[in-house]
Parts: structure tokens; sequence; C-alpha cells
């Protein structure tokens, strides 16, 4: 699987001349620890911080990013705190989420159930 | 086709471009007859839009004998039309037949499936099948949910894509030379035996064979030709969820995952009339079914659904006849378009064509409705 | 679950809604917001009560405006849902959202749809890369956080918006390497006829006429009649090419913003089954409306660009309308006095309304740009191209529903909403009969997605 590891600048930063909070929140992007300001939603995170390749296409595996940013052209899902499918622009980021890439159609996640063990009275 | 005052002359005109439409038309073109296939627009209802997909055997036919044979010899010849659709027009239409199941919740959905295909066995004869309880069916379907008691099995059960299907359909008959004619809105046929004119606006087609498959709208273009066929809709909701990676082979009666990896839920039926929307209600029973038989599938998000409006006799079986009154008027007419479009294309475009009529389908003459006597359900 | 009763359901806090839900409640009736953001403003005012000063200033008097809204909305007793998917609304007046995961329905006695516009889709070549994205998206970035393009950004289409957009970039320093603009001397002359009410919404004209002068002054590469504009790159955006000046031109860059317009969101008037019409001036469907904003499904009002693209002023002078027409239908208001109130809104209306016939044939998008040549995909989420979508035609598809069910085409998790106009014009375009004949695809709840837990109400 393709690990998008930001190698050229953010295509978004943020705006000169305001007054920046101190805070930053931390979260992490297929692994990699990444920081931005709070009060921001995922996608406009992963732009600023670098990411320019969101997910793959279900249907031929196209790479994708944000579109519109109000959450009408569905293009900036990823995965967040293991939940697939979600729609970045829509969601804010806060600190520990992790977030990553959607490549391709979601899994049907599930746990592999538990053996349990009989105890057998001699 | 062009717009002209001279009649269109054809060897079959096909009423209705659905999946019964143009099952027929592809079997009647393929077998070198001038077919001609009148449809409607684009807002029609269009009970091929709507349906499941599966190529579905088991359970049905129960009471009826013969329902069960036909159905059994459609899904036989399925991957031979599979076949011919992928040469004639490109499109693979995704069939597989692993076998299919029926879940049950309770032991007295159990014991009443097993009644049901017993009898059906004892009837049919050649008609294999399997009970399973709820250990057996964890070691086939292991994400299947604790709700699920048993289930039924058959290795005859499968599906398919069913809009690659009407448009494999579409496009092969049309390699074989059958011509389309779409917003066309039927209301009047003429003619008597072996010679019939119908009117499209202003626009006539003659032909003196003319199959009626147009669902909903078969029941006043069939009156006009000496035949009954008292279809009346019947609804039908389905969910369909994102993409999923593969993790259901077995098509189930109410779940199952499609070719391009979505989820499709349903199997609800309600007489509403004419009315194709959705209902929440209804929506989130089908939903809570589909949870409660993977239970998996609680975070998988739903992306459409939809209503459509099955084409219904008052028993649930098809309505296959030849008019006595006007010999070469046909009447073909089912809810089951997708299980039987190896039937209609195989067997049924011969029999318009002049052969003999395949023995099971004595039964599903428009009379019967016309007696006292109803039989049960199809399903 | 028995849904809980109120008088009014507002769906969407843009200037339509929150001026809307204010007019309701000042009228007593009991009135429930929902909206998909954390705070008020839709789109046109996003992030409008989080905005620090500097921002606010930055992106113009304009967008400011909107925290009057705003901060009216908060005095009353309208119960603002926030963070709130709207995924139904019936024809009973029943709404169901999903909010903090869970589902809610309300049962409404009317409802105020005021769920606005969306950028045109632009389909070019390329346009799906990742770097290509509105002119709308590059606003949101800088309302909601404070975001711009770190590289010199090339800005391409056509409309006010797209103007705004490079005006407002200015002032924030933002590099502006290219303004790629369609508009054609052509389309000045389409626009002539319009020019005598234009100049009657001077205030207007003239700010428009200001922006312009200041993206000149600044000296922006500004190429104008632009033609066939394409987007370059293999896994992400590297150029836009196009031609102009009779001369093939191409500039590298990673960022390229698109524009040609807004449509209506009709996404729950048509699940309404609410009848709409083709707009051959705003190249869109328009849904049916009287005089107070309701469609001809009864006790259901839209207010606002979703009705038909007019502006965050005219919006909200709808939404107070629609308020007037829902007060008199429910009882709190008689008849003459919602006409008289009505009186001075319909006026500043009209005002206001003066300049769109103006700009929809100034900024009337490229034919090419809205039909598209046959390698460019038009439906995203499936990828279908254009060239599959005739192929459909050719087969016998007359309209937006066959082919979706001919090759999937609408679908996807968009449910139509950048691919539906380029499927009904590509389709009437194929079929040489007008828009309108050809329809638009059925849309059908669940308008926004929901999964299947939350609809089994676990």
């Amino acid at each position: 699987m393709p690990i998008e590891a930001p190698s050229r600048a953010p295509l978004f930063q943020s705006v000169a001349g305001e007054t920046r909070s101190s805070r930053s929140v931390t979260f992490s992007f297929n692994g990699e620890a990444l920081s931005v300001p709070p009060g921001i939603s995922v996608a406009a995170a992963l732009l600023m911080s670098g990411i320019e390749r969101f997910r793959a296409t279900p249907v031929s595996e196209s790479p994708r990013a944000p579109y519109c940013m109000m959450g009408v052209c569905f293009e900036c899902l990823v995965s967040i705190d293991g939940v697939p499918n979600r729609q970045s622009c829509l969601i804010d980021v806060v600190d520990g989420m992790q977030v990553r890439s959607q490549e391709g159609a979601r899994d049907l996640q599930f746990e592999v159930p538990s053996v349990s063990v009989l105890e057998v009275q001699p | 086709m062009k717009r002209s005052t001279a009649a269109i002359k054809a060897d079959v005109i096909v009423v209705g471009g659905g999946l019964v439409g143009t099952a027929v038309a592809y079997g009647l073109a393929r077998n070198g007859a001038d077919t001609v296939v009148l449809d409607q627009g684009d807002d029609a209802f269009r009970a091929s839009r709507g349906n499941f997909g599966l190529v579905w055997v088991q359970g049905k036919g129960y009471n009826l004998p013969d329902y069960a044979r036909w159905t059994r010899s459609s899904a036989q010849r399925w991957a031979d039309l599979r076949d011919t659709l992928l040469a004639d027009s490109g499109v693979d239409v995704s069939l597989k037949q692993p076998g299919g199941f029926h879940m049950c919740f309770s032991d007295g959905e159990l014991l009443e499936r097993e009644a049901r295909l017993r009898q059906l066995q004892a009837a049919v004869g050649d008609y294999p099948f399997e009970m399973l309880d709820a250990g057996e069916l964890k070691a086939r379907l292991p994400l299947i949910g604790k709700a699920v008691i048993g289930a039924s099995y058959t290795p005859q059960d499968g599906h398919v894509n069913p809009l690659k299907l009407l448009r494999a359909l579409h496009a092969s008959a049309q390699r074989h030379g059958a011509r389309f004619a779409g917003g066309q809105h039927i209301q009047r046929i003429e003619g008597s035996a072996g010679d019939f004119r119908i009117w499209a606006g202003e626009q006539a087609y003659c032909a003196p064979r003319v199959v009626l498959a147009a669902g909903l709208g078969n029941p006043g273009l069939a009156a006009q030709v000496g035949l009954h066929a008292p279809v009346a809709p019947n609804r039908g909701q389905v969910l369909v969820s994102e993409r999923v990676q593969p993790f259901l082979d077995y098509p189930t009666i109410n779940v199952r995952q499609t070719d391009e990896g979505t989820v499709q839920l349903g199997d609800s039926m309600e007489e509403v009339g004419f009315d194709d929307s959705t209902s929440t209600g209804v929506l989130s029973a089908i939903a809570q079914r589909g949870v409660a038989t993977f239970p998996l599938l609680r975070d998988v998000r739903l992306i459409r659904a939809w209503g459509a409006l099955r084409v219904m006799s008052p028993d649930g079986f098809p309505i296959y006849q030849q008019s006595s009154t006007h010999p070469g008027a046909f009447v073909i007419t089912c809810h089951s378009g997708v299980t039987l479009a190896a039937a209609h294309a195989l067997r049924i475009a011969p029999w318009v064509m002049g052969a003999a009529q395949p023995n099971e389908l004595a039964v599903f003459n428009g009379e019967r409705f016309l007696s006292d006597k109803v039989l049960a359900h199809a399903h | 679950m028995n849904p809980e009763s109120v008088d009014v359901v507002v769906v969407g806090a843009g200037p339509a809604g929150m001026a809307g839900a204010t007019e309701l409640a000042g009228l007593g009736l009991a009135v429930v917001l929902l909206d998909e953001q954390g705070s008020p403003g839709g789109q046109i005012y996003r992030g409008i009560t989080l905005a620090p000063l500097s921002r606010r200033d930055l992106l113009g008097p304009d967008y400011a405006h909107g925290n009057v809204l705003a901060r009216a909305l908060e005095d009353t007793p309208v119960r603002h849902i926030k963070e709130a998917a709207v995924w139904q609304v019936g024809r009973d007046h029943q709404v169901s959202y999903l909010q903090g995961g869970r589902m809610h329905t309300l049962q409404a006695r009317a409802v105020l749809l005021a769920t606005g516009a969306m950028e045109r889709p632009f389909p070019i070549r390329g346009w799906t890369l990742p770097g290509v994205m509105t002119a709308g998206a590059a606003q949101i970035l800088l309302k909601s956080a404070g975001a711009v393009p770190t590289e010199p950004v090339v800005l391409a289409g056509c409309g006010p918006l797209l103007y705004l957009l490079g005006w407002q970039y200015l002032r924030a320093g933002v590099p502006i390497k290219a303004l790629v603009d369609t508009t054609h001397r052509d389309d000045y002359w389409r626009a002539r006829r319009h020019l005598v009410s234009a100049l009657r919404a001077w205030p207007y004209l003239r700010k428009g006429l200001e922006l312009m002068r200041s993206l000149r002054q600044a000296r922006i590469a500004h190429f104008t009649g632009a033609s066939q504009l394409a987007i370059e790159g293999t896994d992400s955006a590297q150029a836009l090419s196009f031609t102009a000046n009779g001369k093939a031109q191409r500039i590298a860059s990673r960022c390229v913003l698109l524009h040609q317009g807004v449509v209506p969101n009709i996404q729950f008037s048509q699940s309404l089954r609410a009848t709409h019409a083709w707009d051959p001036q705003q190249l869109c469907f328009i849904p049916l409306r009287d005089s107070w904003g309701e469609l001809d499904v009864p006790g259901v009002f839209v207010a606002g660009d979703g009705g038909g693209i007019g502006g965050a002023q005219a919006a909200a002078l709808q939404g107070r309308l629609a308020a007037l027409g829902i007060a008199a239908r429910l009882g709190a208001l008689g008849a003459p006095q919602r006409d008289r109130r009505g009186v001075e809104l319909r006026r500043a209306l009209s005002d206001n309304l003066r300049i769109r016939p103006f700009l929809d044939a100034l900024y009337r998008p490229r034919d090419e740009h809205r039909i598209p040549a046959d390698d460019v995909i038009v439906c995203r989420c499936e990828e279908v191209t254009a060239g599959q979508l005739r192929q459909f035609v050719a087969m016998g598809c007359a309209g937006p529903n066959q082919a979706k069910s001919f090759g999937r085409c609408g679908m996807g998790p968009c449910q139509g909403r950048l691919c539906g106009l380029t499927v009904t014009e590509v389709i009437a375009d194929a079929r040489q009969v007008p828009a309108g004949d050809v329809g638009y695809y059925r849309i059908r709840p669940p308008i926004k997605p929901i999964t299947l837990g939350e609809l089994a109400g676990d």
C-alpha cells in the first residue's frame, strides 16, 4: 500500500497576519505524527500538513483528494479512528486522532472470535 | 428509428423493454426473427431497475410444482445465457451460482422452511437442499449473527448483476438486428390472428406476432387481444451500501454482496398501489434484519435506497399465454425477470415463433384468475 | 420511536435559514434549525462566528454581514441543532437526521429548506486529480481554517466568486500565478441586453468593478476568453493548459482552483418529488415555488440559492418571506398582515435580484466545460466518462435514470451532486433535445449517508 510521505511543501498553510493560538493539535496520518492549529477540519489539517493524496478509488485505485470542502463531493474520504470512509471536511481534528488513507473499498471490520477453553473435570 | 407515417413492419413486436421484454427479444433476434421492441421513457416505473439480482430457485413453486420446474430449468440454462451474452455484447453479467441461503430466525421458521422444501423435493424429484443449524451455518458463513438460528441452503441458487444483464440483453438483441424504440407509450393494439397493428402516437408498427411484456402496463393491452393478465404493483424496498471489500460469496434471500462490492438488502412486500417511494419504517426493518444476519454490517453506510414495483399476479406466479381469440398475441409476465431470463430467451422465444409450448407453461394461463380457485402465493 | 412535534423545521443555517428561523421565532412559532456545521453561516458565511477579526476584515464586508444574522438568531428561542446531518425530509413534514451518532425524527407542521447552492461541476480533463479544487473550497479553507495556498496558485473559470477569491488572496498576500478567465468578448455582447438593469443595480456593479480593478492593478497574469481548459498530471495536478489569444498556453501549478458559478442544491426538493424546471439562463434545475417560496408539495418551502441563484442578501430576504408564508399557513399570521409585511421585503428582493440576468449572461459557463469531450470523467464516484454516457444514449438511453442503470452513473456516494447537471446536458446534447425534456436523476433518501445500524435503530 503506497504510504504518502510529504516530500514537498504543503499545498496550504496558515494565512499570515492572524494571531495564532499557542495550542496545537497532534494527530497521525498513516502512522506519521502531524501537528496543526486547533479548530480545523481533518481535511484542512491534512492539506496543511502536506498530504495530497487522501484515498484510492474503489473503481480504479485512482488517487483522490478534497475537491469541494463542503461535504458534497465525497472525495475527502479517509479512515478516522478505525471508522472508514469518513468525510474529513466535515469532522474537526482532535488530539490523538488516527487518520488513515482510504485505500479503495472499506473493509468489513471483524475481530477473530475468541476461543473459549472448556475445563474438563478429570 | 426515424419517425414516419408509413407503418414499420417486423416479424414480432415486443411491447416492453425491461428484463422480460429484452430477454424474449434477444431470443427472438438470435433465432433470426425481425424484432422490434417498444419501450417507455426515462421516468417509467421499470421493475427491471429495482430488483435484487437473485437467480433463485429454492422455495419457489410451493403448491405449484410446474413453477419449481420452470424456475429450475432457467437456473440450469443461466450459464449458457451468460456465455452468449458475453459473446454477443462483450458484457460479463457476473453470474455466480455458488448456492444460496435462506435464513431463519426462529425454530418455527426453520421447521416451516424444511417442510416447504421437503414438499418441493417430493413434487419435483431432483431438488437438492440442506437444512443447517446454527453451528453448521457458522462453519459456512463465519460472519453470521447469533440471531440466525439456522438456514436452508441449495446449490441451485445464485445471483447476477441485474443492470449489467439489462444492458447486455439490450446490446446483444441489437447486435442480432433487434430494433428498439424508446419513449413510446403504447395504448392501442388492433388486429386479429397473425396480423397486428400497434399505435405509438402517430407511428404504427405491424407484425404477425406480438409479445406483451409491458409489466404493469399489461392488463390494459392484454384485454385488447383477448388475454387476461391481471397484474398489479407490489412494492419492494431495497437498501444499497457503500462498497465493501469482498466478505460474502453466497447470495442470501435478504442480503447479498454485489460484484461491485456494495451490499444489497431487501425483500419487503407491500401493496401500496403505484407508489414507488420509500418508507422509513420498512427501510429500518430491512436494516434491522440485515444487521441481525451479519452484525458487522452495523457500521456500513447506506448510500441509496429505493422502492420498485414488482409486477405481481394475484397468485404470484407468471402469466404465459398465447391468445386463442387472437393467435400470435402473447402475454409474458412475471415478477422474477432475472431468474427466468434464461428461460425467457431460450424457451419462450422459440414458442413465440411457433415451436411447441414448453410443457410447464400450461398452468400459467390468465383464465385461472377468473375462477374461484386461488393458488398459494409464489413465496 | 415517537417523533417530537415542532411547528417548523428549518434545514440549513446559511443566510436564508438564519433569517427565516429568526423571523419565524419572532412570529411566535416553535422552530428547530438543523445544520451540518458546528457553527452557523452556511457556506457563504462559513465560520463567521469563530473567525478572528483580521480574517473577517480580509474576507471583506459582505462576509462580515453574516455576523448580524448569526447574532440575531442567537437572540431567539430557535433550537439550533448543530452537526446534524438531515437524511430525509418527507412530504408528511417528518424530518429525520443524524446527530451525535444517533437517529432523530421531528414531526413538523411546515418545513423550510434552506440548503443553498453548491459549485457547478467543472468537468474537464484532469479535474479529478489531487490538487484540483473549487474556488469555493479555497474560500472554505480560508474561512474555516485560515488556510491559504503556499505556492502561486492558478484560478480558472468565470464568475464573481472567482474574482472575489482573487481579491481576498491579494489582501492576504497570496501570490496568484494566473487568473485564467473563460469570459469571452461574446459574453459581454450577450450580456449587453441586461446592461440597463445592471446599471440600476449600480452598488453591486460598482463593487464588482472595483474588485476587478484591484486585480488588474496587482498585475496578475490575466488570460481572457480562455477555452479548452485541461489539467495535466498523472497522480496530482501539475499544470493547467488552455487556449487563449489564439495560442496554446500552459501554466505549471500544483494547485488549480476552478469555478464556473454555483447552482442550487436540489437534493431535498427532488427527493420530495417537487416539480422542477430547467432554467436556460442559469443552466440548472430550479424547483417551482409560489411567491412565498412554497413548493408544489404543500407545507414545504424553499428559500435562498436552493431555489435559484440570487446571492446571500436575496437569500435572507427569501428566508423572511418564506417565514411569513409559513406563519400564515400555520395560522400564526393573517393573510393581510402577511401580505403587508411582505411588500418591503419584495421590493428589497427585487433590487437584489436585478443584477442577476446580467451576471448570468456575462458569466455563462462555456458549453465545452459543461458538455465535455468523450475522455473526460463525468461521474467522479463511478468514473464514468462522457464518451461512455454517449454510448448509452446510442444504445437507447433517453435520460439520466436509464444512464444510471446502464452504467452506474450517479450511483456513488455523492448521489449525483457532481454529475447530475453534466449528465442531463450531455444526454440532451447527444439527443438534440432541450435539457428540460431529459430531466434529472431520481433522488431518494438518504440524502446524507447513514449506517445500517443507525437506520436499524441500534
